[in-house]
């Protein structure tokens, strides 16, 4: 039995195990993968966004988290995909949610979800708007804009200042966060390309093996990450 | 017409934390059982394996594990004037959902409650008086003890396989254990686990404070363990994937570790996944139950199953509104105080303190559901409610238990949420940071109940549970005190920045983030049918074969998480079935 270096140690592992069974809970790959090299953004076949709304998701995330600095920006990470496969799944659809109605849209914040709409159609119906304030007040739909026009209009979005329907209102927090989980999420759903997210803060993915660290006082971990198929960086 | 089933002597509703124990221990009287589970089938093999359980998008975000709200939720206002809305979307608590419920994908921080607990408005009333007592406070004792419950406390924690030290052991005192907890006639079946550098940073600044900092009590093994059923565990590896997540390698505390192996096993038990409860029926004079209907989806058919006995054990929101739709008791009216169902509803109020330390390494990955060192210095127990102007109490822990960066990402305030600056914080302050809890008591006001949403109804056609909830002064009153007691031992451990996070007087409640799944009371023990909807062996008093099990029985919520309470008082519920019921059903006294 060969141990995988950075893997908890299979026969330390069985010794300390009381049921066996969790052995099945290590069946790791047997030759640890490099990422494969992912078609272009430019030629990802979408599942669920129209060719508008792609360039604006593109042009957005890559202000959300930009590739400029440390660490890898949202399109070398491949964020749009993510989030395009997000709105054509189960969570676009609102499946697990309850949407009957009535619906009172306009209910404050704290109320929660309270629109008819699931995240799929508030980024259908939100981004038409969103382009259409963005073309009157900086001239141009999102996309066209300058780095800077583009950052005063997400800021404005997320001040609140861009008049969107109540129905829409979920669309900044929508967008914020579907980017960050599409940074940090595991790759095999389209973003994190490489895990270079969590190389970059030192996260280490799947791991999740750490018997011998909790007494490790301020040692830095030094491990890279893995994810759940196996790849390594 | 509904299909009907044969007749069983038990049939039991949930098959979580609660439902086991019942599963087993009346199993064990050679009663024909079955449990009805509403959602899937679920067991460390195959479904909590590595590397598959390694997802924090899937779990932790998109709560794969949880009671889907497109199945049940509830609707909520903040008080009677409101229009409640419904909890579309799981936010603010997290009931769970499948074989196990939420005790798969708990935490495990298992506690006992302190004496002073359990007779909270006589503790009141004999320190400071009545007088001190809010308007619309409903403050009650419970109608046990816990000289009561002490024996059934240890019995659930030796099942549940729970790691600590016991700091009262018969009345002795120990050094390095939790001075102020109740006595234990047994010290903890496991020894704590080791100690992570944040809360070993905390345990250094609380000793130097003069507090009696202790490891917490933990539903993780920290060696190999088997319990009084047989059921083996193995030490916990700090995966960083404990709550919201099934342990991939028997070491967190759950129905499937502690109970269901040696449970399945048993010829006289059996469960039904797919099966959702729909109501008790009731005999014609309304003083005894026939059994239960439920929903086969695989049929997508009505099903009647007869039985002798009823246990309720599907989470205490689950178990109100299935006793609301039955007619097992009157709704409570807040206006007359009349009614038992939905009254005495309480949460929890937490806070908290966030440290940002530039070159220490907390690896905050390395960490389980139950971590860290705690002090109880400012517990129920130990504050002047007379002199502070509130009543209760709160536990303070500091020990990492995820560091997954979708939902864990602690940044300093100021730091911008996008954009370059983000993305630079991240970098900088991943790893770095640390934070110290305050998990405190909430009472129970006549203001916060819950009764049938006259707007919503669920896809059988049922009205949803509407909740009225907001936060009161009192426990506003005590989080503030919390921000005051803690703000000073944060800024002696000297960090770089350091800020709180503690609600304020007039916080509104907000459904989106979470805070806890502690949700209590509804179905509260009494001494009488007019004060509470069950007696003090969680027996109803509208049907004696009928009895309720979980934190639904709290006449108001403790300062610590409750499962170590639920499930005391589970036991204690079996073994009154056991010893006193079954040879004569009647309504026990
Ligand atoms: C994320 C999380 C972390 C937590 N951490 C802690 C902690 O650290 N410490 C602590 O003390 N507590 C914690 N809790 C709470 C703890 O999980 C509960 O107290 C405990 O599981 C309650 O046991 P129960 O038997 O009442 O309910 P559960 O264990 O939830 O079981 C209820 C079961 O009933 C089923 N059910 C519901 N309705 C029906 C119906 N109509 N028909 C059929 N079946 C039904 C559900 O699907 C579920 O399986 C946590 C909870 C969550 C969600
Ligand atoms: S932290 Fe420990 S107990 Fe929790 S899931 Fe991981 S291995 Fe299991």
């Amino acid at each position: 039995m060969t141990d995988l270096p950075g893997y908890p140690s299979r026969r330390s592992f069985l010794k300390a195990t009381a049921a066996g069974a969790a052995l099945s809970g290590l069946a790791l790959p047997a030759s640890a993968q490099q990422t494969p090299k992912p078609v272009s953004l430019d030629d990802y076949q979408r599942e669920y966004l129209n060719a508008d709304e792609w360039a604006f998701i593109m042009a957005a995330t890559a202000r959300l988290i930009p590739s400029e600095g440390d660490g890898p920006g949202a399109l070398e990470a491949r964020v749009p995909v993510f989030i395009d496969r997000q709105l054509a799944s189960d969570y676009g659809t609102a499946d697990d949610w309850y949407m009957e109605g009535p619906h009172d849209a306009s209910a404050e914040p704290a109320r929660g979800w309270q629109t008819p709409l699931n995240p799929a159609e508030v980024y259908r119906q939100a981004i038409p708007a969103f382009n259409a304030w963005c073309q009157e007040t900086h001239g141009a739909a999102f996309a066209e804009l300058s780095p800077e026009q583009q950052d005063a209009s997400l800021t404005s979005l997320q001040n609140g200042d861009v008049a969107l329907a109540g129905e829409v209102r979920e669309f900044w927090g929508l967008l914020l966060s579907n980017t960050k989980e599409g940074y940090f999420a595991d790759p095999q759903y389209g973003g994190n390309h490489g895990m270079q997210s969590w190389v970059y803060i030192g996260f280490p993915g799947a791991r999740a093996a750490y018997r011998e660290w909790p007494e490790r006082h301020n040692v830095k971990y030094p491990l890279g990450p893995v994810s759940i198929s196996g790849e390594r960086a | 017409m509904a299909r009907q089933e044969k007749k069983k002597d038990v049939v039991i509703v949930g098959l979580g934390w609660t439902g086991s124990i019942a599963g087993i221990e009346l199993a064990q009287e050679g009663l024909d059982i079955v449990a009805l589970e509403r959602g899937h089938d679920q067991d460390t093999v195959p479904n909590f394996e590595y590397p598959q359980q390694i997802d924090e998008l899937k779990y932790g975000v998109r709560l794969k594990m949880m009671q889907k709200p497109s199945q049940q939720t509830v609707t909520v206002r903040r008080n009677d004037g409101e229009t409640a809305l419904p909890y579309r979307s799981l936010g603010s608590f997290l009931p769970g959902n499948g074989v196990g419920g939420a005790g798969t994908h708990w935490n495990g921080l298992n506690w006992r409650p302190q004496e002073v607990e359990l007779k909270l408005r006589s503790h009141v009333r004999d320190n400071w008086g009545e007088q001190i007592i809010p308007e619309g406070m409903n403050l009650r004792d419970y109608p046990v003890s816990y000289d009561e419950l002490e024996p059934f406390f240890t019995q659930f924690e030796k099942v549940a396989g729970i790691s600590g030290y016991a700091g009262n052991l018969n009345g002795e005192i120990r050094e390095g254990g939790n001075p102020f907890e109740g006595w234990r006639s047994e010290d903890f079946p496991m020894p704590p686990l080791p100690t992570t550098y944040d809360s070993a940073k905390f345990q250094e600044a609380a000793k130097a404070m003069g507090y009696h900092p202790f490891p917490a009590s933990a539903g993780i093994a920290s060696t190999a363990y088997v319990n009084p059923y047989g059921m083996q565990m193995g030490p916990c590896n700090f995966c960083g994937f404990c709550e919201r997540y099934g342990c991939y390698q028997y070491s967190k505390s759950s129905p499937q570790t502690a109970i269901l192996g040696a449970l399945k096993r048993m010829p006289n038990f059996e469960y039904r996944t797919g099966s959702e409860v729909l109501r008790v029926e009731l005999a014609e004079d309304g003083k005894t139950a026939t059994g239960v209907t439920y929903w086969d989806e695989a049929a997508q058919e009505e099903v009647f199953q007869p039985a002798d006995i009823v246990i309720l054990s599907s989470y205490q929101l689950n178990n109100v509104h299935l006793m609301l739709l039955s007619g097992l008791g009157e709704a409570y009216n807040p206006l007359t105080g009349e009614g038992t169902l939905g009254k005495n509803y309480a949460y929890q109020m937490n806070g908290g303190v966030s440290m940002f330390f530039k070159d220490a390494e907390f690896n905050p990955f390395v960490g389980h559901g139950a971590n860290g060192m705690v002090i109880d210095d400012f517990s129920i127990s130990q504050n002047d409610f007379g002199a502070e102007g509130f009543i209760g109490g709160s536990y303070w822990r500091a020990g990492t238990f995820n560091g997954q960066p979708i939902r864990n990402m602690p940044l300093p305030k100021g730091t911008p949420s996008w954009g370059a600056g983000w993305k630079e914080g991240i970098g900088e302050w991943y790893g770095h940071a640390m934070s110290i809890g305050s998990h405190g008591s909430h009472m129970s006001y006549a203001n916060n109940h819950l009764d049938l949403d006259p707007t919503y109804t669920d896809r059988h056609g049922r009205p949803l549970m509407r909740m009225t909830f907001n936060w009161q002064d009192n426990d506003l009153k005590m989080n503030q005190f919390m921000k005051s007691k803690m703000e000073p031992l944060a800024a002696s451990m000297n960090p770089d920045i350091m800020q709180a996070g503690f609600k304020n007087i007039g916080a509104q409640y907000d459904v989106r983030p979470y805070q806890t799944t502690h949700n209590t009371g509804g179905h509260i023990m009494a001494e009488n049918a007019r004060e509470g909807a069950v007696n003090r062996y969680s027996q109803t008093f509208k049907a004696h074969n009928v009895f309720a099990m979980g934190a639904g029985n709290f006449v108001q919520n403790t300062q610590y998480n409750p499962t170590g309470l639920v499930g005391g008082l589970a036991y204690h519920t079996v073994h009154a079935i056991r010893t006193q019921y079954l040879s004569n059903p009647r309504p026990l006294v």
